[in-house]
C-alpha cells in the first residue's frame, strides 16, 4: 500500500501513530509497506488462500471464538452459517481438490472459440436445501414485472441455528478448512509458523464487539487464476470475525488507477452493464427483457427492484424510442456471445478475427505475453491509439523487439495506426470513484495544448459520427445506434469546440423524470419500471439531486473530534452510504454492538434507523420485524438481515451461486509452480482459463529449466506501463532502469553480483535486467524444498526518456474463470548472469 | 519578526516515496540529472545518491537485515539542509551571499554568490554544491518564496504521511518529544531526536527523529562550526610563530658567530 498507494497510506499510518493501530503486512517481498508494519509475514506468491484458510481454521477452532458470544450471534444472524446445503454437494475435501459438478467445457461458440475454459462446473449441487421446488418463472410477454418477480420466489432454505447439522454451511466451512493448520500454512506458504500464529492471534484479538480489523488488498490478490476466490476467502474470514458492515472493518480493494471503481460501476467491462447488472448475453436465456429479468433478478432482497433499474437504464439508452411495446428497446441492446475480455480478444486478434481496435490510455504492446499481444496488433486492419505520448502500442510496428531483431519487417505489417494526442486529467472535468465507492469531482484547470483532446470529447465525437454514418441504416442491427440518445452539447460555447457538457452526462447517470431533464431524481427509491424515469446507473442515483447540486463536488469534511463519516465530502454510492451493509454495526435487536463501535442503530422513539452514516436498510423497518413469507423484495427479509442485496439477507460464507469456480475458496497452485499442490491431488483450478498455443506455452510442475517463482509489481516512482511516468525526467531519474530483485542466497548460487546484467527467461520470452541483490527477498522452504523467488517491476518499454525490456514478455495468457483476470503475480522463470 | 520556522522529520513514518524530491524539483525548477537518464545505483532504492546544487532533497534507504531475517528493518530518511542556528556556511561566505532570513532559515542569494565553494567545504552535512545552471552554490531555501506568501514548503506539503512536518520550531519540538516518548513506551528504545536542542550547531531548524545512531543515516554525530577550531588552531599558529622566531634568532646568532669566527 505504501508502494503503490502512498497517499492513501497516510490513513493507516495516522491510525498507527495517533491511535496505536497495529499494521500487519503479508507479502512475498519486504517492501516499503513492510518497512512501516508492526508485523511482516512473508508468503510465497500465489499461496494466499492457504494463509487465509489457515486463519479461518485458527479462528473457528480458537477458544475465544467459541466462548465470546459476539461471534456466534453475528455469524448465526448475519451470515448463511446456519443454512443447510443440498445433499448432493461434495466438497473439495471429498474429491481431492474438486467440487461436485465438474464437467468438460462445451460452451465455446463456433464463431467465438476463444473462451479458454479448461473445464466447467454445474453448480446445481451447491444450492441450499429447500422444502419444495417453487414455481416456474413467468416471463411471457405480457406478464407485469411485479408478477414476474413474484414468480421467482423459491421456498425457504432449511436452517439449523445450532450450527450442528453436518451439511449446514458452518460445518461445511469448518471441515473444508480442517487441514489448513499452522504447520500446513508453513509448508504451503513458507511463512514461519510463529509469524503466522502471531498474525492469527492479532487478528482474532482485534475483532469482536469492541474492536474491528480491516483488510486491504491490491492486484497481488486479484491477478491469479483464483483471484476472486482469494478475496472471497478474506470476506469469509471477515464475516466469521464479525468485521463486515461495521466501522473499521471490511475488505478494501486498492484500485490500480484513479477511477477503476468507477469503470466497474459505469462499466468499461464487456460482461456487465451499469450498476452491476449482467450484460445481456446470447449464451443465456436472455431472449426478451422478461427472459433477462427472470434469469437475473431475484424475488427476495433488493434485486427484486431490477425491473426498475433495467427499464430506467434502457430509457437512458434509447430515450423516447424505448416504449413498453418494444420492451424499451431491449432487442437493440448489444448481447455478448462469449468471453470478450482482454485475453481472449488478443488471442482472437492474433488469429486475425478482429479488424480494428481503439486503445485509450492503454498500452497492450507491453501487456501480458507481450509478444503474443503484438502479434495481435500486427493482424489488425486499423488501430487507434489515444494517449499522452507515442507509447509502445503506437510504435510497435517499427520499434518492437521482433522488428529490431529483424524477425518482422514493418512493410509486412498491414495495420494502419492512428495516433490521437490526449488531454491530461487536469485538462478536463469529471469524477473519480475511489475504493470506498466515493465519487469526487475534479475541475478543469486549463485547456489542453494544441490538438490534444479529452476522452469525453473523443468518445462523444466518435459517437456523433457513427450515428451519422448509420442514420439511414435499415437492418435490425443498426437500430440500436440509430436510437441511441447522444446529446451532450453544451448550452454555452466552450473554449474547446465539440467538448461535451460533462454535467449532462452526470445528469443522465443520476437520472431524471422522463421528458423533464430538469427534474433530477434524488434517489433510486424513485425509480419506476414503466418508463417514467430515466437513469443510466441506479447506484449513482442521487449524486446530482437537482440542477446545480453536484454532490460529488462536495468538499466539506466533518469538524475535528467528530466520528467522521464525512457525509458532505464527495458522495458515495449507494445513497451516500460510507459503510455498506451498516445494519450489521448494530446487534440483532438494533443496539450498537458497543459504544466504541457505534455507527448505525435503531432509535425506538423515532422508530427509525439513525446514526453517523446513511443507514443501509429500510429506514423504518424495526429490527424485530419478521420476514413476510409471501413478500417480495425487502419485505421477504426480516428486520435483522443486514445484507439487503442478497436474496436471503445474510453474508455468504458459502457461495451457492455467482462464482463459477467453487462455493468455497480452495488452495490451488498457480498455473506455473515449482511444487506439487501440498493440499490436494488437484494441482490447479480445474476450471481456470488457458489459451493453448505454441506462443503461450506453460512450464510443467517442477520444470528444472524454470525453477524460480517470479512475481511482478509496481514501484512508487512509476505508473503502470509508463505512459504517465517514463516521459517525466523528474520521475525517471528516481528509477532509471529495469531491475530484478533477488536474494543474496540465489545470487550466490548463480554467481550474480549486485547491478550485474541478468537474463530472465520463461517459456514465453527472454529479457534482460540489472540485478538488485537484497535480503528483502528470501528463499522459502515449501513442502520440504527450497524455493527461490524473484521480483520485477514492469514499468519499462522501448519508448520514453528511459527505456528497458518489457517484463510482460515473460507472462502467460492464463486467467481466472469468473472475470478472466490474468496471472501476473505468480509464475516461474530462470535467471542467469549475462545479457549485457 | 515571525517565529523561527523549520522542519521536523519523523523518519519512522517515511515511506521513501520521494514525493518530497519531486515536489522540490518541480517548485524550484531544478533539472533532473542527465535529463532523467541514468543507471541504478544498486544501493537499495536510492538512485539520487547525494544532496547537491540540483538535489535539494535526498531520500536515503538503509537496509538492516541479518542473515536469517529475524532482524529486518528498512530505514528511510529524507535528507535536506539543516538550516543550522550556527550555520558554518554562513560563517565562511566571503561575499555575504548566505543570509539568515526572518524565518531563522539560511538562504544563499544566487546573485551575490561568486561560486568560491568555501561554503561547500564548510558544511558538515554535505548539503551544498554548485548548480551548473547558475554556476553558484545552491541548496534548499526552505521555500523562502512560498514562506513569504504564507505557504508551506513544497516538500512538506507533498509528504503523504506527514513524515516531513513544517511549522514553528517550538511547536515541532514539542510534537517530536511526544513522539519519542510514545516510541519508547512502544518498545523502541533507540528513538531519539537529532538536532532538536542546541547541542548541534546551536540547534538544527531541520531536525530529525531517528531510531538508530546518527552515523547509520550518514549524519555526523558532532558536527562543528569552523570558528570552533579557532582557539586550537591559534595555539598551533602561536607555537609555530615562536618556533620560527626562535629559529630566526638562532640562525642570526649562528651567522654572527660564524662571522666572528672568520
Amino acid at each position: 500500500m505504501a508502494e503503490c498507494h502512498p497517499v492513501a497510506f497516510r490513513w493507516p499510518l495516522k491510525a498507527k501513530v495517533e491511535h496505536g493501530a497495529k499494521l500487519i503486512h503479508v507479502d512475498p517481498r519486504f517492501t516499503r509497506t513492510s518497512a512501516m508494519a508492526d508485523v511482516y509475514a512473508p508468503v510465497r506468491a500465489g499461496a494466499d488462500i492457504a494463509f487465509l484458510g489457515g486463519l479461518i481454521h485458527y479462528v473457528i477452532n480458537s477458544r475465544r471464538w467459541n466462548t465470546d458470544p459476539f461471534f456466534k450471534e453475528y455469524v448465526v444472524n448475519y451470515t448463511n452459517a446456519a443454512t443447510i446445503v443440498s445433499d448432493d454437494f461434495r466438497d473439495a475435501e471429498d474429491l481431492d481438490g474438486v467440487f461436485s459438478g465438474l464437467l468438460e467445457y462445451t460452451g465455446n461458440k463456433k464463431d467465438w472459440p476463444f473462451d479458454g475454459f479448461v473445464g466447467e462446473y454445474d453448480a446445481r449441487s451447491w444450492q441450499y436445501a429447500r422444502r419444495g421446488k417453487g414455481r416456474a418463472p413467468r416471463s411471457d410477454p405480457d406478464t407485469p414485472f411485479d408478477e414476474l418477480i413474484r414468480s421467482l420466489k423459491k421456498p425457504p432454505a432449511e436452517r439449523d441455528e445450532t450450527l450442528q447439522h453436518p451439511r449446514c454451511v458452518f460445518q461445511l466451512v469448518k471441515r473444508h478448512f480442517s487441514r489448513y493448520t499452522p504447520d500446513m500454512v508453513e509448508a504451503v506458504t513458507g511463512c514461519p509458523r510463529e509469524t503466522f500464529l502471531h498474525v492469527a492471534e492479532a487478528v482474532l484479538e482485534n475483532s469482536g464487539r469492541d474492536r474491528t480489523t480491516a483488510w486491504v488488498y491490491a492486484v497481488g490478490w486479484t491477478q491469479h487464476t483464483y483471484g476472486p476466490q482469494m478475496i472471497g476467502c478474506c470476506a469469509l474470514l471477515q464475516l466469521l470475525l464479525g468485521n463486515v458492515g461495521r466501522p473499521g472493518g471490511g475488505v478494501m480493494a486498492l484500485r490500480g488507477h484513479a477511477s477503476i471503481q468507477g469503470s466497474t460501476d459505469i462499466p468499461t467491462l464487456y460482461h456487465s452493464i451499469h450498476g452491476y447488472m449482467n450484460a445481456p448475453s446470447a449464451l443465456k436465456r436472455h431472449e426478451s427483457l422478461r427472459d433477462y429479468l427472470a434469469m437475473e433478478a431475484s424475488a427476495t432482497g433488493y434485486w427484486a427492484n431490477m425491473p426498475k433499474f433495467m427499464v430506467s437504464y434502457l430509457k437512458s439508452m434509447y430515450g423516447d424510442t424505448a416504449t413498453p411495446s418494444n420492451d424499451f428497446g431491449y432487442d437493440w441492446h448489444p448481447k455478448i456471445s462469449g468471453d470478450h475480455s482482454h485475453l481472449p480478444m488478443f488471442v482472437a486478434m492474433a488469429e486475425g478475427r478482429v479488424r480494428g481496435m481503439i486503445c485509450i490510455g492503454q498500452n497492450p504492446a507491453t501487456s501480458l505475453n507481450a509478444g503474443l499481444e503484438r502479434k495481435g496488433l500486427r493482424n489488425l486492419e486499423w488501430l487507434v491509439v489515444k494517449d499522452n505520448f507515442l507509447t509502445e502500442t503506437a510504435t510497435f510496428w517499427y520499434r518492437a523487439p521482433e522488428v529490431e531483431r529483424g524477425d518482422v519487417q514493418p512493410e509486412d505489417i498491414p495495420t494502419e495506426v492512428f495516433f490521437f494526442p490526449s488531454a491530461q486529467v487536469a485538462e478536463t472535468a469529471g469524477s473519480f470513484t475511489n475504493t470506498q465507492r466515493m465519487l469526487q469531482w475534479h475541475f478543469k484547470a486549463a485547456d489542453p495544448p494544441g490538438n490534444c483532446r479529452s476522452d469525453p470529447w473523443f468518445t462523444y465525437q466518435l459517437g456523433k459520427r457513427l450515428k451519422q454514418l448509420y442514420a439511414d441504416g435499415a437492418v435490425a442491427r443498426d437500430q440500436g445506434l440509430k436510437n441511441l440518445t447522444w446529446d451532450y452539447d453544451p448550452d454555452e460555447s466552450t473554449s474547446i469546440p465539440g467538448e461535451p457538457d460533462i454535467e449532462k452526462v452526470l445528469r443522465e447517470i443520476n437520472g431524471y423524470r422522463t421528458g423533464h431533464p430538469e427534474q433530477h431524481l434524488t434517489g433510486f427509491g424513485e425509480l419506476k419500471d414503466d418508463g417514467s424515469t430515466t437513469c443510466a446507473s441506479w447506484i449513482y442515483c442521487g449524486v446530482f439531486p437537482a440542477p446545480g447540486r453536484n454532490l460529488a463536488a462536495g468538499k466539506e469534511p466533518d469538524p475535528p473530534g467528530q466520528v467522521g463519516s464525512h457525509l458532505n465530502w464527495g458522495w458515495a454510492w449507494p445513497a451516500n452510504r460510507r459503510v455498506m451493509y451498516n445494519r450489521a454495526s448494530a446487534d440483532p435487536q438494533g443496539r450498537p454492538w458497543s459504544e466504541r463501535k457505534k455507527w448505525v442503530w435503531w432509535d425506538a422513539e423515532q422508530r427509525q434507523w439513525v446514526g453517523y452514516d446513511t443507514p443501509d436498510f429500510a429506514l423504518t423497518k424495526p429490527p424485530t420485524a419478521p420476514a413476510d413469507p409471501n413478500g417480495v423484495g425487502l419485505d421477504a427479509l426480516p428486520g435483522r438481515a443486514p445484507f439487503i442485496m442478497k436474496p436471503d439477507g445474510v453474508g455468504w460464507l458459502f457461495t451457492p451461486s455467482g462464482l463459477i469456480d467453487g462455493p468455497l475458496p480452495t488452495h490451488y497452485e498457480p498455473a506455473e509452480s515449482p511444487v506439487q499442490n501440498p493440499l490436494y491431488g488437484r494441482q490447479t483450478s480445474p476450471v481456470l482459463k488457458y489459451w493453448k498455443r505454441d506462443d503461450n506455452a506453460l512450464a510443467t510442475v517442477g520444470d528444472e529449466r524454470f525453477p524460480y517463482v517470479i512475481t511482478t509489481y509496481r514501484l512508487t516512482e512509476h505508473y503502470l506501463a509508463g505512459a504517465m511516468s517514463r516521459w517525466n525526467p523528474w520521475l525517471t531519474e528516481l528509477m532509471p532502469e529495469l531491475f530484478i530483485e533477488l536474494s543474496p542466497e540465489l545470487a550466490a548460487e548463480k554467481g550474480i553480483e549486485n547491478t550485474d546484467w541478468v537474463r530472465v527467461s520463461t517459456p514465453r520470452g527472454v529479457i534482460r535486467a540489472k540485478a538488485l541483490v537484497t535480503r528483502r527477498l528470501r528463499p522459502f522452504r515449501i513442502a520440504g524444498k527450497v524455493v527461490h523467488q524473484v521480483g520485477m517491476p514492469w514499468h519499462w518499454g522501448w519508448e520514453g526518456v528511459v527505456t528497458g525490456d518489457v517484463v510482460n514478455e515473460l507472462t502467460a495468457l492464463v486467467g481466472d474463470p469468473n472475470v478472466s483476470i490474468h496471472e501476473g503475480k505468480a509464475f516461474v522463470c530462470n535467471v542467469e548472469r549475462g545479457g549485457a | 519578526m515571525p517565529e523561527p520556522m523549520g522542519f521536523y522529520t519523523d523518519t519512522t513514518v517515511c515511506i521513501g516515496c520521494k514525493a518530497c524530491e519531486v515536489a522540490c524539483k518541480e517548485w524550484n525548477q531544478l533539472p533532473a540529472a542527465n535529463g532523467g537518464r541514468g543507471e541504478i545505483s544498486g544501493d537499495s532504492y536510492d538512485n539520487t545518491r547525494r544532496l547537491s546544487g540540483t538535489n535539494w532533497r535526498h531520500v536515503k534507504f538503509i537496509e538492516q537485515f541479518n542473515e536469517d531475517r529475524t532482524e529486518a528493518r528498512w530505514l528511510m530518511l529524507s535528507d535536506v539542509c539543516k538550516h543550522c542556528v550556527q550555520a558554518p556556511c554562513l560563517e565562511v561566505c566571503p561575499t555575504g551571499a548566505i543570509i539568515r532570513t526572518e524565518f531563522d532559515t539560511v538562504v544563499i542569494m544566487s546573485n551575490t554568490c561568486n561560486g568560491c565553494r568555501l561554503c561547500i567545504a564548510a558544511c558538515p552535512f554535505g548539503v551544498i554544491d554548485i548548480n551548473p545552471a547558475s554556476d553558484t552554490a545552491q541548496k534548499c531555501t526552505l521555500c523562502y518564496d512560498r514562506l513569504k506568501a504564507g505557504m508551506e514548503p513544497a516538500c512538506s506539503q507533498a509528504c503523504p504521511t506527514d513524515s516531513i512536518r513544517f511549522g514553528p520550531i517550538g511547536e515541532l519540538r514539542k510534537l517530536a518529544e511526544t513522539r519519542v516518548r510514545q516510541l519508547h513506551l512502544l518498545g523502541e528504545p533507540r528513538a531519539r531526536l537529532y538536532g532538536a536542542d542546541d547541542a548541534i550547531l546551536g540547534g538544527l531548524n531541520s531536525f530529525y527523529l531517528l531510531v538508530d545512531e546518527p552515523e547509520i543515516y550518514g549524519l555526523p554525530r558532532r558536527p562543528r562550526l569552523p570558528t570552533r577550531n579557532l582557539f586550537t588552531s591559534s595555539l598551533f599558529s602561536t607555537a609555530g610563530a615562536i618556533l620560527i622566531a626562535l629559529f630566526g634568532v638562532l640562525s642570526l646568532r649562528k651567522r654572527r658567530m660564524d662571522r666572528i669566527s672568520v
